[in-house]
C-alpha cells in the first residue's frame, strides 16, 4: 500500500482491540445500533466467512442461518459502531474465502474446530 | 476573491465519523508552494498570485526558468500555476501551506481526467446504443444511428456527437468538504473523488 495512505489509516483509525480471527471462525460481533434515539448493543454471532482489504477500509463478513434463512452481514473492521467482538471457535478450514458455504446447509455446512494443544502440566 | 494551492494526488481511502458513518476521502498531498510572481493591476492589467511546486533536476531547467525561480529566492520546480484575485496577502519568495484551509470549509478542485483513448458514442457520449439485439439487428448494438437528414441539410452539422478520444479534459469539481489537513505531512483530505490519476497535479481552491 501506499505508505502516504497507510500513514492517515494509522492517523484515523488507531488500534482495535480485537482477538485475531480468520476465515472460518466463530465469533460474536457486538455492534451498537441506535433505536428511537436509544443507544443499544446487539450481538452477531456466526461464522467468518471472508476478510478482506487492507489498513482502515478492511472489511470481515460474518454468515449465520438465523430461522433456517442465511444471514450475512459485512462489518468494517475499523467501524465505531463494532463495541467487541468475542471469539468462539477457531475453525479448520483450507480457503480464504469460504463462499461454498453459501450452497450448503445443515451437517455439510458445519466447520470443524481446531482443538488447541494445551501444553501438560507439571 | 479566492485562495488556492497547488498539490499532488496521492490515494484514496475512506474515513468513519464518530458515528459510524463512513466517508470516502481523496488525500492530497499540497504544497508548500512558493510565490514565484505577484502581478498587480497596475504592472500586468490584472492581479493574480503566480505558485510553484515541485522540485525538479537543475538539467531540465532553462537558463530563463532558474533566473525566475533566482528572484523568488527558491530552486527551480516543476509546476506553475496562476491563481486570479488571490485573497492572502504574500510576497515574492513566501511560501503557501495547507493551513490556508481550515478543516471543514467547501472547496473546489481542478484537475485533469483519466484519459480514456478513442472511445464509441455509448461510452463517451452516453448514447444508449440501437437498443435491440434480436429481431434481425446483427453487430450495431454500439452504433451512434442517424447523424444528420438527407437533401435538406446535405451536410453534418458542427458539434456532432461522435466517437473519438476521451478523458484527459480539465474538469473542476465543485463543492468538496476539507475532511482532515495534516500540516506536518502537508496532507489535505477532502471528501468524494477528484479528477486524475494518482501522481496528477491538482488545483485545490475556494
Amino acid at each position: 500500500m501506499n505508505a502516504a495512505v497507510q500513514f492517515v489509516h494509522e492517523q484515523l483509525t488507531g488500534s482495535k482491540e480485537f482477538p485475531k480471527f480468520k476465515a472460518g471462525d466463530n465469533i460474536t460481533v457486538n455492534y451498537k445500533i441506535i433505536e428511537g434515539g436509544k443507544e443499544r448493543i446487539q450481538g452477531f454471532r456466526g461464522d467468518v466467512i471472508k476478510r478482506q482489504g487492507t489498513g482502515g477500509t478492511a472489511t470481515f463478513t460474518v454468515r449465520k442461518i438465523s430461522d433456517g434463512v442465511g444471514v450475512e452481514r459485512t462489518f468494517p473492521f475499523f467501524s465505531p459502531n463494532i463495541e467487541s467482538i468475542e471469539l468462539n471457535k477457531v475453525g479448520r478450514v483450507r480457503r480464504a474465502k469460504l463462499f461454498f458455504q453459501r450452497k450448503r446447509s445443515g451437517k455439510s455446512a458445519r466447520i470443524k474446530e481446531k482443538r488447541m494443544a494445551v501444553a501438560a502440566q507439571g | 476573491m479566492m485562495k488556492g494551492i497547488i498539490g499532488k494526488k496521492i490515494g484514496m481511502t475512506s474515513i468513519f465519523s464518530p458515528d459510524g458513518k463512513q466517508t470516502s476521502v481523496t488525500i492530497i498531498e499540497a504544497g508548500p508552494c512558493v510565490v514565484t510572481q505577484v502581478k498587480t493591476k497596475d504592472t500586468d492589467g490584472y492581479s493574480a498570485v503566480q505558485l510553484a511546486f515541485g522540485d525538479k533536476k537543475e538539467k531540465h531547467t532553462t537558463a530563463a526558468e532558474k533566473n525566475h525561480f533566482a528572484k523568488a529566492n527558491t530552486a527551480a520546480k516543476k509546476f506553475v500555476k496562476e491563481f486570479r484575485d488571490y485573497s492572502i496577502e504574500k510576497a515574492i519568495g513566501e511560501s503557501i501551506t495547507v493551513d490556508i484551509f481550515t478543516e471543514g470549509e467547501k472547496v473546489e478542485v481542478v484537475g485533469t481526467t483519466k484519459g480514456k483513448g478513442f472511445q464509441g458514442v455509448v461510452k463517451r457520449h452516453g448514447f444508449s446504443g440501437v437498443g435491440e439485439q434480436s429481431h434481425g439487428q446483427h453487430d450495431r448494438q454500439r452504433a451512434p444511428g442517424s447523424i444528420g437528414n438527407s437533401s435538406d441539410a446535405s451536410r453534418v452539422f458542427k458539434g456532432m456527437r461522435m466517437a473519438g478520444r476521451m478523458g484527459q479534459d480539465r474538469v473542476k469539481v465543485k463543492g468538496l468538504k476539507v475532511v482532515k489537513i495534516f500540516p506536518d505531512k502537508n496532507y489535505i483530505l477532502v471528501s468524494g473523488s477528484v479528477p486524475g490519476h494518482i501522481g496528477s497535479i491538482v488545483l485545490i481552491q475556494k
